[in-house]
């Protein structure tokens, strides 16, 4: 019987003892948090994308309450998040464009000409360590063995035919495509935006013609026949500066290689 | 003395290592060793706190569960003290080395329900060591968990790029790789050093 009380009393004033240095313990070591911040970061999509610039959640959510960051850089979140942590934070929310993910490569299998048939591991850049540069002819092709498909956390991206595309509903903008990409060429695009060209070969025309039978050869037609002057060939490539874009339409009927992508609304 | 502290450190990183041959921590060393930089923070912290929980659970048992009688109270004695300790190192480290903090962070909290620590504190208790021995015991029994966490953690990056069948994808090949690193360590088990 003695045994019995005397472990519960031994434990029970170690675990008083513990629990009182904690409780002391806490108070001393107390770290001061910003109540906003834990708010802000309940209003967030919680993805972790990284789409803010910051690295994750937690690090945006602590700009956040310092000031530091506006209140709209969710991209996963959108307008209805923005406007959630701007009611956290007393401000108003200047709603954030939403952006989407875009591969300006048309170059899929048939189309653009191979440089050599790779079989080694799903890795675009293990590719490039091959011949250099690409196992396509055209060193700005999309090499197509994924790396953005298992960077996007959203399944936005799939590869068909040899090159990387975009699924539009799911893909949030968060740019872990466009981080990834050896090749630098996938980028992000207001949504509204309805017209791009999809190539980014800046060689000239003629050696263009010679490994894919759709990449932009610099004609400039469309420059010349954009009612908005909102199309420029700039490196013999077609560039569209989204500012000017009247999303006509009429480059994507003029172009001679239809290369300029047309999406639904 | 010295030579038993040279006995106990090498058992306790190669012959008899924690995870390879004792089994311990096997959540942890499966779960946290994606990466070897996030492996060597969890086993950095596995080192500071088994060290620690060596020490004050020894003067625990000595002087007041053996004084009284209670050895049975071990297990459950030296739960609370694992899990008051990762608290309070939490807390301290938050205020006082934030940068260390934010590279353990979540280590931390994971390391009270990690059974290598309670098993190291059990076994001080079964092999009789003293204060030194057990201190000692804790530390390099930590530094053992460390070497295998990122030596693992090196195989599964270069397993990332090995071409291996479909149907092993995932938690499968991390398994078997587990196993052959093991059998590695197999290589030094039976070894004695003598006093």
């Amino acid at each position: 019987m003695t045994t019995i009380l005397l472990a519960i009393l031994v434990l029970g004033v170690l675990g008083g003892i513990f629990g009182a240095l904690l409780a002391f313990a806490s108070k001393i070591f107390y770290v001061e948090v910003d109540p906003r911040q834990a708010a802000v970061r309940e209003a967030l999509a919680g993805a972790n994308c990284g789409g803010c610039g910051y690295p994750g959640c937690d690090g945006y959510a602590a700009a956040v309450a310092k000031g530091e960051a506006p209140c709209n850089r969710c991209v996963a979140g959108g307008a209805e998040t923005a406007a959630k942590v701007a009611e956290i934070m007393g401000a108003s929310a200047d709603t954030a464009e939403k952006m989407v993910a875009f591969v300006p490569c048309s170059g899929s299998a048939g189309v653009a000409e191979m440089r050599f048939n790779y079989s080694g591991p799903e890795d675009c850049q293990a590719a490039m360590l091959f011949g250099g540069k690409s196992n396509k002819l055209c060193t700005f092709a999309c090499i197509g063995l994924g790396n953005c498909v298992r960077a996007c956390q959203f399944g936005a991206m799939h590869i068909v035919d040899g090159v990387a595309k975009v699924d539009r509903s799911k893909c949030v903008g968060c740019g872990a495509c466009v981080d990834t990409c050896p090749k630098s060429i996938v980028k992000l695009i207001p949504q509204s935006q309805r017209i791009m060209p999809a190539c980014s070969n800046k060689d000239k025309g003629a050696a263009v013609m010679k490994f894919c039978s759709v990449g932009c050869i610099g004609c400039m037609k469309c420059q010349r026949e954009c009612p908005a002057e909102a199309i420029k060939v700039t490196e013999f490539l077609a560039q569209v500066d989204t500012e000017k874009c009247i999303q006509c339409g009429h480059c994507a009927e003029v172009c001679p290689r239809h290369i300029i992508t047309l999406f639904d609304k | 003395m010295l030579g038993s502290i040279i006995q106990i450190s090498l058992g306790a990183i190669l012959i008899n290592n924690f995870i390879f041959s004792q089994f311990l921590g096997c959540c942890p060393f499966l779960g946290c060793s994606n990466k070897v930089d996030t492996a060597f923070g969890m086993g950095l912290a596995v080192v500071f706190v088994m060290g620690l929980a060596s020490a004050i659970c020894w003067v625990i048992n000595e002087y007041i569960l053996v004084a009284l009688h209670l050895e049975f109270l071990q297990t459950l004695a030296f739960i609370l003290v694992i899990a008051a300790l990762v608290q309070f190192v939490e807390m301290f480290l938050k205020k006082m080395v934030p940068s260390l903090y934010s590279a353990l962070g979540i280590f931390l909290p994971l390391i009270t329900t990690n059974c290598a620590v309670l098993g190291v504190v059990l076994l001080n208790v079964q092999n009789n060591y003293n204060f030194i021995e057990s201190l000692v015991y804790g530390i390099t029994g930590g530094i053992g968990f460390l070497l295998a966490i990122v030596l693992f953690a090196s195989v599964r990056e270069r397993v990332e790029f090995a071409e291996y069948p479909e149907c092993f994808r995932g938690f499968s090949i991390c398994l078997v790789s587990a196993a052959l690193v093991a059998l590695a360590f197999m290589g030094f088990s039976g070894m004695a050093i003598p006093v």
